[in-house]
């Protein structure tokens, strides 16, 4: 058992059901008690969804319990087969399925024959995989389902397209600025001459899956969702993939490089003058190149940042940080333990510590050891800076209504640098303003205590006290001074020892 | 007779259960709130954490007093010793906040592998010296606001029997039950004391500590519709009198919950009745928004019998109630209650569904076409791309809508969807979904 207050990751079954309700036209069936379909609520809410979410649970209760959920799973099945005509249905074991040890797939062979529909059994396990990993494996498990069926029907056809053409794979609901990344990607590819084939799992169709090989290469944009596909497309029909995130000019060059590079192995002839096109993007199109020769950016060298977030995303905002803007990155932490070595390899030389966990109380620590200037992190990353006084952008799941901007908001490709040179800089600005206000006596101050500041007050400061303050964290020291000055006029005290300190502060309860 | 149609008796019918709702392990988010010095530990899955941490939104960020012991493979395969990791769990917590009691919420994992938590409860509390109390509110049995009525139910064991001054307590007491804001509670002390009806404790209150005194000279009145199981409990277990009463939702209900308690305690009341038009007149400009008007309850909370009759008496027309539990006993008052306003008004009786099916009641929306229909979040932003005015039901187990003075505050709640449509009716984009 472990005591848990906050989770980064959520279970298996929300994976599933995030690329499930990402195809169209496939329709997933939760085996769970009631109460357990909170996904939908998250998905209509946070994604302001105007359709229903393809999500229904077919309910373990007492009944079943004692009955076996057999009839049950293969009736809600047959049920939402007739009802929604999909093309597929995804029964999806939870936490329950996992201990009632039923045999969901016998389920779903009987339900699959009085179905028009195609019906598969989600192959994740609880206790085995999170939210990230399910949804890794879940799409390749659709995707390995169709192409097999496919084979088998002899409707494959793995013919590469006249021009040079992608997949992208990773793209889903629930996704952190999923859509807005998409649809630069989208930009990318179109401005380097090559063609969409198929994009998954968001908005795509199964029907379309055996299309998938006729692309001449995938591309996976984010390390958590579409590797597992990606290789099974590698091993299978000897797909190459490429796998570097364009986030940041350096890795968006980077992924252009690669993509070229294997455009050129199919195609010699193919000749995009891609030399250039990267220079100008990087030092025209984009802001990022020049913002950081800009003397905003000068004034943030050396401060220090910390960044903590999906494996994805904090591996290229470390990168950018400390390669791009010549900040200094303390400390660089992702919650996705099943890929540490990874990610260590990554932000190696870029950072001077790495936090492997997923026990937030464990990140707060480090953050208030470390007291950064910003924050790089989720929304929890963000609560614990507006604990501390720190500011933070939020840069990777879990995330918030306010992170599904409607705007065009993408992480990835040139406009995403543009984004990202803002959110850095705005966090880092922001707090400086704080900073010269609360120097300058604080902008919520509500009584005036004293006419001069306090630097160059009358009060004796004990050395004991002098030393117990300089051990107070650097961003609220300000204020415990002050407090503590405050409480001395008050109490009519000239010098202040610790114990006007302990006094003061028990005094304000700060 | 313009309404020949009408039916004159209430229909109850029962469908599938499959809607939507929330886990009951969520009253923790209201409950540790309410009782200050209890610690909530919700012994679980990720899958329950994941749901708590995101329909608390942001109150998980502020050192909330529960946590979940979250069970990993060895606890299911029983390598682990259950009591062993509770205790470690329990002593952290004693440690970290000492708590005046630590309330295990048991869940659906904890049903199936058997784990006994009533009989580890007692033997741990004895070891490490802080009350443990067992709830088990999971999604197999139970849903939403249920989960409080399994926690009140547990906890009615520990309110004492009799009090230090005993002799005093002679007289019968009334005490009142069901989770509300203190602020709420003190509201609904003074309506009894202007009838001259002493509270004397509250379950829960405020402290765990100052649990009220319960034994058979005690009259117990329930402010909310889902608290059934506690009811039973206080009379089997504790042989409290209970007053079965409407509930104090709306002035029409607080006038009636009011009246019912004076009548058990020989009161004559004096005013109520134009209290009661005092609060109706002041809610004209509202009533004027909503009369007519018809709504349809798809069904998540167990407000929703006394929500229709509130508003039937505001003058809205209600289709469905959809309900996930009813017990007719214990509601029996609200019940008879909303028949008779109907009656009162003329308008046909609304058909009662108990574990409704959202999949049908879309269907009949989409027939229907109410104004307005009170429904979860995650059928809300569906309906309303497709020009179907919706309130999420949740807002009103947390928003304040008890007694006479809150009556504003539900229909705040029910006509927000109608002002809305006011200012933005003349754009034409009430349709938002490709067809
Ligand atoms: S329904 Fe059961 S498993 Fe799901 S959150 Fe509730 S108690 Fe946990």
């Amino acid at each position: 058992m472990k005591l848990a207050y906050w989770m980064y990751a959520g279970p298996a079954h929300i994976g599933t059901l995030r690329v499930a309700s990402s195809f169209k036209n496939v329709h997933a069936i939760m085996h769970a008690p009631l109460g357990d379909d909170y996904f939908n609520v998250m998905r209509s809410m946070l994604e302001r969804e105007r359709d229903f979410t393809p999500v229904t649970a077919s309910i373990v209760d007492r009944h079943v319990l004692a009955r076996g959920s057999q009839e049950r799973v293969v009736e809600n099945i047959t049920r939402k087969d007739k009802e929604e005509n999909p093309d597929l249905i995804i029964l999806t074991p939870t936490c329950t399925s996992s201990i009632l040890q039923e045999d969901l797939q016998n389920f779903v062979n009987r339900a699959s024959l009085d179905s028009k529909s195609d019906v598969i059994l989600a192959d994740v396990n609880h206790y085995r995989v999170n939210e990230l990993q399910a949804s890794d494996r879940t799409l390749e498990q659709i995707v390995r389902f169709y192409l097999e069926k496919a084979k088998l029907k002899n409707e494959l056809n793995i013919q590469k397209t006249d021009k040079p053409s992608a997949n992208i794979i990773g793209i889903f609901t629930l996704g952190f600025h999923n859509q807005h990344d998409c649809r630069e990607l989208k930009r990318l590819l179109t401005d380097l001459g090559i063609t969409i084939n198929e994009i998954l799992p968001e908005g795509g169709s199964v029907t379309n899956i055996k299309k998938l090989p006729n692309a001449w290469f995938n591309l996976i944009p984010y390390r958590e969702v579409g590797l597992m596909t990606a290789k099974y497309l590698q091993t299978e029909f000897d797909m190459p993939y490429v796998a570097v995130t364009p986030m940041g000019l350096l890795e968006t060059e980077n992924c252009i490089r690669e993509i070229i590079t294997v455009i050129k192995n199919y195609e010699p002839s193919y000749d995009f003058d891609f030399e250039s096109y990267i220079d100008t993007q990087t030092r025209f199109i984009s802001q990022a190149a020049w913002f950081s020769r800009s003397i905003d950016c000068q004034n943030l060298t050396g401060k220090k940042a910390v960044v903590f977030g999906d494996a994805t995303h904090a591996v290229s905002m470390t990168k950018i940080l400390s390669r791009e803007m010549g900040i200094r990155v303390s400390c660089s932490g992702t919650y996705c333990k099943h890929d540490a070595d990874w990610f260590r390899e990554q932000v190696d030389g870029f950072c001077d510590e790495v936090l492997i966990t997923d026990d937030h109380t464990q990140v707060a620590d480090m953050i208030a050891r470390i007291e950064p200037a910003a924050i790089f992190g989720t929304q929890m990353e963000r609560h614990i800076g507006k604990r501390l006084d720190i500011p933070c952008g939020v840069i990777s799941a879990p995330v918030h209504i306010q992170n599904f901007p409607l705007g065009f908001r993408p992480f990835l490709g040139y406009e995403g640098t543009n984004q990202i040179s803002d959110l850095v800089y705005n966090s880092f600005t922001l707090g400086m303003e704080d900073h010269l206000l609360e120097i300058f006596g604080g902008h919520d101050t509500k009584e005036v205590i004293t006419k001069s500041l306090s630097t160059d007050s009358d009060f004796e400061w004990s050395p004991e006290a002098l030393s117990e303050l300089q051990r107070i964290p650097g961003f609220v020291r300000g204020k415990i001074k002050r407090n503590t000055e405050k409480f001395a006029r008050e109490q009519n005290i000239k010098t202040i020892t610790l114990e006007v300190m302990f006094a003061a502060k028990e005094a304000v309860g700060a | 007779m313009k309404n020949s149609k009408i039916t004159n008796t209430l229909t109850f019918d029962c469908e599938t259960g499959n809607y939507h709702t929330f886990c009951p392990i969520s009253c923790v988010a209201w409950l540790y709130q309410k009782i200050e010095d209890s610690f909530f530990l919700v012994i679980g899955t990720k899958t329950c954490g994941y749901f708590l941490q995101n329909a608390l939104g942001v109150m998980i960020f502020a050192e909330p007093r529960y946590a979940m012991a979250e069970l990993e493979e060895p606890d299911i395969s029983a390598q682990l010793n259950d009591y062993k990791e509770l205790k470690r769990l329990c002593l952290q917590i004693k440690h970290d906040r000492n708590p005046s009691v630590i309330v295990w919420i048991g869940t659906c994992t904890t049903e199936i592998i058997k784990m006994d938590l009533e009989g580890m409860a007692p033997k741990l509390e004895a070891e490490i010296q802080t009350p443990i109390v067992v709830a088990r509110a999971n999604g197999l049995d139970y849903a939403f606001t249920q989960g409080e009525d399994t926690v009140l139910s547990a906890m009615v064991q520990r309110c004492p029997t009799s009090s230090i001054n005993e002799k005093q307590e002679q007289k019968s007491s009334l005490v009142l039950f069901g989770s509300l804001p203190t602020n709420v509670a003190t509201q609904l002390n003074l309506e009894l004391e202007r009838c001259g009806i002493q509270v004397s404790g509250w379950l829960p209150s405020q402290r765990y500590v100052d649990l009220p005194v319960l034994n058979e000279t005690v009259y117990v009145c329930g402010v909310n519709p889902f608290l059934s199981r506690t009811a039973t409990t206080l009379m089997r277990r504790r042989k409290c009198k209970l007053i079965s009463a409407p509930f104090p939702i709306g002035p029409d209900g607080t006038r009636a919950w009011l009246e019912k308690i004076c009548d058990v305690f020989g009161v004559k009341p004096i005013g109520l009745v134009e209290r009661e038009n005092q609060i109706w007149e002041s809610l004209q400009d509202y009533i004027a928004l909503v009369r007519g008007k018809s709504v349809f309850f798809m069904g998540d909370n167990l407000l929703e019998i006394s929500l229709a009759r509130f508003l039937v008496r505001c003058g809205m027309i209600v289709y469905e109630i959809g309900i996930p539990y009813l017990d007719k006993r214990f509601q029996a008052a609200e019940l008879d209650f909303l028949e008779k306003t109907c009656h009162q008004l003329n308008v046909s009786m609304p058909r009662i569904v108990e574990k409704p099916d959202n999949y049908n009641q879309v269907q009949r929306i989409r027939e229907l076409q109410p104004d307005l229909a009170i429904t979860g979040m995650a059928h809300a932003n569906p309906l309303e791309a497709r020009g179907i005015n919706t309130k999420w039901s949740v807002e009103f187990t947390f928003a304040q809508i008890h007694g006479f003075t809150n009556a504003r505050d539900i229909l705040e709640l029910v006509t927000r969807p109608l002002r809305r449509n006011q200012a933005l009716q003349n754009l034409g984009w009430n349709q938002l979904v490709k067809s």
